[in-house]
Order: structure tokens, then sequence, then C-alpha cells
């Protein structure tokens, strides 16, 4: 038996698989099982690469000993709030990766020391995972009253769940630059290109900053505190980059009397089983992954 | 299914839409007062309102509106006596709240834009719309970035959605004629007496009005025009020479030619920015197939990064961008700064 901590992954699609891999090279967690509900491709990965799997559910997952101590969900919002008091029950800590929005909104980047102790964290939107660290890296140095971003992603990396309600994720991004990102108020966009070869993932993070406070010296440190997040961030998404530093315009009356931050994000891949170009997707299982170490490393504490 | 159409072809004006682009989202209530009162009085049928951008389009990236378009809305919607007024959502940037907030401010057509080849983002926002109780249109953009067929394929997924009316929408003003019909052909074709084929054009070629004739030709029942041609690019397809022709043609539209030529010359004139006009910008636009609103967008950041419009569009061209993405301007236009700073 490893000092691992173990842990299983719900919903053996293309994320499922892209964290498997992911998990696999973590000193801290051991995956234990990757559950399904039929018989599929992922599954057959998982048993390929010596991972117990079953097509039987999480009711296969609970009736295991040892049971895991964290579940990596990766299905949908409502097979996850199905599933998420019994692992609770279970006292299984839940990471989701669907829409459910169960437990608090998290990004390692920026909250998740404060969120170390709850049963169920979410990871918010693959665009989220990108712009809010640059939204609280501005928020730390001033007040943002307007933060907006845009995200931009390759058709073929937009599942069918993204497409058919595509305002969940413009508002719960929304959401979470203002709750997680710290900007009173937030605006989200998000783009499909379907342009050949795809595209690779881009984000753009525009901050109102208050015409009253912008000089140098406050661009100056926004700057440096821009630059400072994007390498926190790189040290779970080693693909995540700035295409420029960040571009600074000067107050003006159609902005409110506020001045503006743009920044310009790119996210590749690590080509783990996601393609390289389907940074939105890459970046949530990357995110997963940093978030399970840390309550790995939590649990580790307490026992 | 689709909605009675009294006369040969029906024109819905989107000069207090397309033409927020080029106005840079600042219309005023009078504005939309006044220009909703013309067109109405010529017999205007469908009049859209909305930022550029669609509802919700008010932002950083493409424009915060002068005035809140709720307003504009509620507004036209007061100015008008016969005409219905539409709002343009462009899934991604407006939300079905933002489509409910329309709806109760007066609005009683919704048109939803997806880029042409990602229609089933729209299924959400038509049966909203549906529910509501509004008349439903589906802009397929960028036209010329598929096939007829795949285009036809698009549209279909938006009519088994609830849309009645699937759009040729050429927003790049880059469709030549051949092309133009051979799309609209496809969508005739695809969706039969289940729902009407509509055709919205930019003048970036001067494709518009002549692309508008083959449409009513084939059995395209909605056409989209602006006064003055007001619209992002070059403009879109002016109503008032819509209206002309069809009246020369035979192709009954119920409008009154003299009521619009006085409404482009007294109302809109004298609040435009700019006339569009096929400038090199804008020829680039249709020539390399770019978003006709990325036009003012290129403008500013050439200015502000010192590198010509026209290159910037050509890139975006080059890049593949779609509507929406006018953020990648900037990022365009430093990447370009950058070259020429290293020679």
């Amino acid at each position: 038996m490893s000092d691992k901590v173990p842990a299983a992954i719900v919903g053996p699609g293309n994320i499922g698989t892209d964290l498997l891999a992911k998990l696999a090279r973590t000193s801290t967690i051991e995956v234990t099982a990757m559950v399904g509900v039929v018989e599929s491709p992922g599954l057959d990965r998982a048993r390929a690469a010596g991972i117990p799997a079953s097509a039987d559910g999480v009711d296969w997952l609970l009736a295991q000993d040892p049971l895991p101590r964290i579940v990596f969900e990766a299905t949908s919002a409502r097979a996850h709030a199905a599933h998420a008091p019994r692992y609770e029950e279970a006292g299984i800590r839940a990471v989701d990766l669907t829409p459910a929005h169960l437990g608090p909104m998290v990004c390692p980047a920026v909250n998740m020391p404060d969120h170390l102790d709850a049963p169920n964290v979410n990871l918010i939107t693959c665009g989220g995972q990108a712009t809010i660290p640059v939204v609280a890296a501005v928020s730390g140095v001033v007040d943002v009253p307007y933060a907006e971003i845009v995200a931009s992603a390759a058709s073929r990396s937009a599942g069918p769940g993204t497409r058919a309600n595509i305002d969940e994720f413009t508002q719960t991004t929304a959401r979470a630059v203002e709750e997680v990102g710290g900007a009173a108020r937030g605006k989200a966009i998000i783009i499909l290109n379907p342009v050949e070869p795809p595209m690779i993932m881009r984000d753009t993070v525009y901050c109102a900053i208050p015409g009253d406070v912008y000089d140098e010296e406050t661009t100056g440190a926004i700057a440096a505190a821009v630059h400072a997040m994007v390498a926190r961030v790189q040290e779970y998404v080693p693909g995540y980059t700035l295409r420029a530093d960040p571009q600074f315009d000067p107050p003006r009356p159609e902005w409110g009397g506020n001045g503006r931050v743009a920044s310009f994000l790119e996210v590749r891949g690590a080509g783990d089983f996601l393609p390289e170009y389907a940074g939105n997707l890459d970046i949530m299982t990357a995110a997963a992954t940093r978030v399970g170490e840390l309550i790995a490393a939590e649990l580790g504490v307490a026992a | 299914m689709r909605p009675t159409i009294a006369h040969d072809v029906r024109i819905t004006d989107t000069t207090l839409r397309d033409g927020s682009h080029a106005q840079a989202h600042q219309f005023t209530e009078q504005q939309v007062r006044d220009t909703v009162r013309a067109l109405d009085r010529a017999g205007v049928e469908v009049i859209e309102v909305s930022h550029g951008d669609g509802i919700g389009g008010s932002s950083f990236n493409y424009g915060f509106s002068h005035t809140d378009e709720l307003r504009l809305i509620a507004a036209a919607r007061e100015e008008a006596r016969s005409a219905r007024i539409a709002v343009l959502l462009v899934p991604g940037i407006g939300t079905v709240d933002d489509l409910r907030r329309a709806h109760d401010a007066g609005a009683e057509v919704v048109r939803v834009a997806t880029h042409c080849t990602e229609a089933d983002v729209s299924p959400q926002h038509f049966g909203v719309a549906r529910d509501l109780g509004m008349e439903t249109v589906g802009f397929l953009m960028m036209a010329h970035r598929t096939s007829p067929e795949d285009l036809a394929k698009q549209a279909r997924i938006m009519v088994d959605a609830g849309c009645q009316c699937p759009y040729v929408t050429d927003s790049a003003g880059a469709l030549l004629m051949h092309e133009a019909r051979a799309r609209f052909e496809a969508l005739v074709a695809e969706v039969g007496d289940e729902a009407w084929v509509g055709y919205h054009g930019h003048q970036n070629l001067s494709f518009g009005v002549a692309n508008s004739v083959i449409a009513a030709e084939v059995g395209v029942k909605e056409i989209d025009g602006s006064l003055c041609a007001l619209g992002a690019g070059s403009g879109n397809s002016p109503t008032e020479v819509l209206a002309a022709v069809f009246d020369r043609l035979g192709v009954s539209t119920g409008l009154d030619v003299m009521a619009l030529l006085d409404a482009a010359e007294d109302v809109v004139r004298p609040y435009l920015h700019r006339w569009p006009k096929m400038d090199r910008n804008a020829i680039v636009q249709g020539w390399a197939g770019v978003y006709s609103s990325f036009l003012l967008h290129a403008e500013h950041a050439a200015e502000r990064y010192k590198v010509p419009t026209h290159e910037i569009l050509r890139r975006c061209g080059e890049l593949g961008l779609v509507g929406g993405q006018e953020d990648m301007i900037i990022d365009v236009a430093l990447e370009l700064a950058r070259r020429r700073e290293e020679g």
C-alpha cells in the first residue's frame, strides 16, 4: 500500500482520461478507480493503464473497500448533483469539474487555501480558470469596479454540453470574476472559432482602473502583479503565457472615467490526452490536479 | 410555423442595430425615436434596435453603449405604430436573461446569431424566444466561411430549434454573386415550407443590393437593409436603394420609396458620424473575408500602435478570426508593431 492518497475519477470521457494522465504524475495522489455508467473507450484506456474501472457507476465505487478519499467528477451537472450527497455521506472529498456549482468556486492560484476543508469544491469554468487569476492580481493592487473576460476556444474543443447551455458559461464565469476575482461587476464572453488548424485557446482580461488612482506607479504595480500571477499559474499550467505585456489605456469618459488594463493570454495544453490546442480543457484538468494535490496534502496532515 | 409575409419580400431595417457599429454604439434616444418614426411611416415592418453586437453587447470589447439599449428598445416600441421591433442576440455575448428583458421592453422579434458553423449554440435561445411568443430569425454569420451544403445543415439545426427564418448573413460582405446564389438555393431547398430564408448583406465589395436581387429571384423572403447603408464595414445594403430597385423590378415590398429617401436624407444623414463607404479598409474586409464590425476597432488599434489599419485587417483574415473576437485586433496590432520594430 502506497502512502499516496487514493482517488477516483468519475466520468471516463476525454476530460477524465486527460486528468488520469496528470494525476498519475503527482507524488501524492494515486488513482484507484475510473468510473462510468456504460462501457466506453475511456474505461478501456484506464484498464490498459492498470486502473480498476467499472461501468456500474457510483454504486460500484461506494462499495469499494477501501473507499477513495477524493473523487474527481467529470460527468454532468445533473449527475454530480445526484452523486455529491453520497460522496459527502461517505466522507469523500469531491472536486467538481462539472457546472453543478454545489461547493465554493475555486481557482488554485487565487483562493484554494480558503476552501481546503470544504467537502465539495467546484472549478468554475475553463474561461474562469484562465482569467480569474489576472482579475485577482489587478484587484490586489486597486479596486476593480468592472472586469470583463473574453475566451476564444477552438470549435472542436467545445463539447455538446457546453454548446447546449452556453449561457451557463457566461453567467457562471461573470459571477466568479466578481466573487473569486474581486471585481465589483463582472462580464464574460465566449467565442467558438472553427478555423483549421484549430486555434490555441486565447483569453483576454480587461479590468477597469479607477481614474483617480490611474498613474505610472499604479500601472507599474499592476503590471508586476499580473506577471507574478501568470508565473504562479504556470506552476500548474506550463502552457499559460502572456502574449504581450499588459496594455494600459488612460481614463476615458465612455469608460465611466476609468482607465483600463488589458491582458492577452494564451493557454496551450500539455497534450496529455487532449490535443494541445484544447487549452480550455487542459486548464481544467491541470487546475483539478492542483486542487487535488492541495487537498491530498491537507488530508495527509490530518491523517 | 413560418410567419405570414404580406409582400413578395419583407425588408428588415437594421440602421439602429448594424448602424450601431458605425456610430460606435453612441445612438441617442432622440435619434432612435426619429428613425423609427420615419421607417414606420415608410412602411417598414420590422426594425432592429440593439447594440451592434446584440443585446448585452455593451462592453470594453465591443464598445459601451451611450444609452442603455433597453431604453432605446422601449423608445422604439413607443414610436412604432405598425412596425415591430427586433433585437439581435449573439449567444456567448448575450443571454436568455437579456432576451427576456428586451422582450419586456417591447421587442417582438429576435435574431439569434452564431458563426456559420456553430448553430448548435442557439437552440437554448430559440427555445426561450418561442416560449415568449417572439418571432425568430437565425443569423448564420460569416456565411462565406462554409460551403452552401454545410450552411444548409446549420440552417436545419436552427429551424429544428424553433427558428422561423435562417439567414445567409454575409458579415464580411465577401460573397460574390454566384456564391450568394448557391447559399440561398441550398437554404431554400433545405427548409422547404417549414421556414423562410433571409439575406443580410454588406457593401464591402458593393454586392449588397445585387445579391438582394438574386435572393428575391430564388425565393428568399426576408432581406436586410440600412438607411444610408449605416452599418459595419462599408455598411449594409441601403434600405432606400432596395426599395427603389424592387419597385423597378415589380417585386412588392410594401415600402414607400419617397418616404425612405426622405428618412435617409433628412433623419439619418444629419447624425452620421461618417457615411459608410468603400475605402481601402472596407474593401480589404470584403476581399479578405473579415467581420465588418472590426473596422472601427482596427482603426483605433492602428492609431494606438502605429500600424496601418488595412494590414491589421488582412492579418485578421489570415488568422480566420470570427465575429466577436475584437480583442484579437489589439493582439494583431501588437504583433505587427513588434515586427516593425524588429525590422
